[in-house]
């Protein structure tokens, strides 16, 4: 008994894999005999990578082309399916593209995805995924009810990513063919926005602000004191909402979790929407002015005050000492 | 054009939710409000209508019960009318489910575009609006920060995680909306009054011939096996700023080597 095999959709960058793909990959070594991933582009670059955190195979659908991977991808999980070749279980990262290839995935092969995981555990044959609600006070585990595709998406951070030392992960090219109307959008252009210092959910610091800040040029000082920590800006969702940042800034259940070293939460009153993406930071700095802010319950180091006056001296001492 | 803004109506996020101990699923017998994430699409929906100069945007819900307060609030803001399906097979109802019966509801009038937000304030799975471009074989974009349509196509800024993609959809198609990227409108007290005499059509699921045995409780094929409280973080020092609370954020950054 156990889970046979688990397929790990493929995210990368640039810079070779992401972290959420190889935090998936040395989860899923622990609960299946068998760990492959399954990819858009150039495998051949990361398979190296891939091996070391445990997949032995890697399957790829080729270059995009400008296509999104959402269904091309979920078209070869599909298809290896049908063929007897495919998965118990498909672990995806919740991100932009994670999300598009789940849901497509779910509708094609009509199985329920679970979400927001942010554990797994193997039970018998089948994989439960553990879920926080009421903003990270409960956890809830759930279990599909029936055989088939198990479809997980999986909140980054979650597990930490480590090698296992496998050797680099053979090569195949899945060719899925003509989808038509469903593959129509075509990506035209890439932008990206400067960012000088590291991604959010990378940082050792990060600096997040809230609508107690007051206006939307008042963020600019939590870009400023990220800046002198080298750390990343983060928002709560009313900052989003209310339009001063994008939601690639959001921390929190709708958005992202981030678990930094110190984690310095300005004005923000500490909304259960919030606490899901923060709480698991390593030391928690709170600035608010009011003192039964739900925050200080979970500080290490709180301070009751005005961020318009405490900021600004941060500011300043942090710039004096050069 | 025509547009479909999908919505929900969700427990006011500002009351503190909590399970039935029994079925295991949020309690929802409390009053139900737009969620704010769908506000964001509806004043998209309309903008895109007014630049295009013809036609309308048309909302589509789905909740067990007939509750219309929500999506009373979003057609007050300008949206025509409303097709609402009830049915109480629908209680339970999982992503998928939702998908389901949303697109089939919206399969009925043909629309040149489908807006929804990127995720449900109280879900929050973000699976549906690609689920429902799946089931009805429509392209979909998601997370849109901004969408221009002409000739039959809509361009869209997609929020990547470096900066954004500038992508091409032919119409029809289905586009998710990120929060913060337009303003939504408050309703007018005009549009306030004019919503209480909108068309709002109410569906079952044998109306859209749907099976209830593939929706609902029976439809998820999920089940709960355990509820835990998680592990509590305790607080630590609080203290008010006299002026010099600044240093003892330095000092404790300091002890942390993080600067």
């Amino acid at each position: 008994m156990g889970i046979s095999k688990i397929w790990v959709y493929g995210e990368t960058t640039a810079a070779g894999a992401t972290a959420g793909t190889l935090e998936l990959l040395t989860k899923a070594r622990t609960l299946a005999d068998s760990v492959e991933v399954i990819m858009a582009g150039d495998a051949s670059a990361v398979a190296g990578e891939l091996g070391a955190h445990g997949a032995t195979a890697v399957y790829t659908i080729g270059d995009l082309a400008g296509a999104l991977p959402g269904g091309r991808v979920a078209t070869a999980i599909a298809g290896a399916m049908e063929a007897g070749n495919g998965p118990d279980v498909l672990l995806a990262a919740t991100s932009y593209d994670g999300r598009d290839v789940a849901g497509r995935l779910s509708a094609k092969v009509d199985r329920p995805v679970l979400t927001n995981v942010i554990d797994l555990v193997a039970d018998g044959d089948r994989l439960l995924g553990s879920t926080p609600v009421f903003g990270g006070s409960t956890d809830v585990v759930t279990g599909f009810t029936d055989a088939g595709l198990a479809i997980f998406l999986v909140r980054p951070k979650s597990f930490t990513a480590e090698e296992s030392g496998g050797a680099p992960a053979a090569v195949s090219e899945i060719n899925v063919g003509e989808l038509g109307d469903t593959d129509a959008a075509v990506v035209k252009d890439r932008f990206v926005e400067e960012m000088s210092g590291p991604k959010l959910d990378e940082a050792a610091v990060v600096v997040s602000g809230d609508r107690g800040l007051g206006e939307a040029d008042n963020y600019e000082m939590i870009e400023t004191l990220a800046k002198l920590v080298r750390g990343a800006p983060g928002a709560s969702r009313a900052v989003v909402d209310a339009g001063w940042v994008p939601y690639s800034y959001q921390v929190g259940q709708t958005g992202k979790v981030v678990k930094p070293t110190v984690y310095i939460a300005c004005g923000i009153s500490g909304a259960t929407q919030h606490l899901v993406g923060m709480k698991g930071s390593a030391n928690i700095v709170a600035i608010n002015k009011d003192e039964e802010a739900p925050i200080f319950g979970i500080a290490d180091l709180g301070i009751v005050g005005d961020v318009h006056k405490v900021l600004p001296k941060l500011i300043e001492a942090l710039q004096a000492r050069g | 054009m025509n547009v479909v803004v999908c919505v929900k109506q969700i427990p006011d996020p500002a009351d503190t939710g909590s399970l039935d101990p029994v079925t295991k699923t949020l309690k929802r017998d409390v009053k139900l409000i737009l969620d704010e994430s769908d506000s964001y699409g509806v004043e998209m929906g309309l903008q895109l209508v007014d630049a295009a100069g013809s036609g309308e945007v048309t909302l589509v819900s789905m909740a067990p019960n007939a509750e219309v307060g929500g999506i009373r609030t979003a057609l007050a803001m300008g949206a025509e009318s409303a097709v609402l399906v009830s049915d109480e097979a629908l209680a339970g109802s999982d992503a998928l489910s939702t998908a389901k019966v949303l697109a089939a509801a919206i399969a009925r009038s043909e629309p040149d575009l489908i807006l929804t937000a990127t995720e449900s304030s109280d879900g929050y799975t973000g699976t549906v609006p690609v689920q429902i471009a799946e089931l009805m074989g429509l392209p979909a974009v998601t997370f849109g920060k901004e969408i221009e349509v002409a000739d039959g196509v809509a361009t869209v800024r997609r929020q990547t995680e470096a900066g954004y993609d500038q992508v091409e959809c032919p119409l029809p198609a289905v586009v998710s909306v990120t929060a913060g990227v337009v303003e939504p409108r408050y309703p007018s007290f005009k549009g306030i009054m004019a919503a209480k005499n909108k068309t709002v059509i109410e569906l079952d699921l044998a109306g859209l011939g749907i099976d209830p045995a593939t929706v609902g409780w029976a439809g998820a094929r999920q089940e709960i096996t355990t509820i835990a409280e998680a592990p509590v973080r305790e607080a630590g020092e609080v203290i008010v700023d006299e002026g010099d609370a600044h240093e003892r954020i330095l000092a404790f950054l300091d002890d942390l080597k993080v600067l």
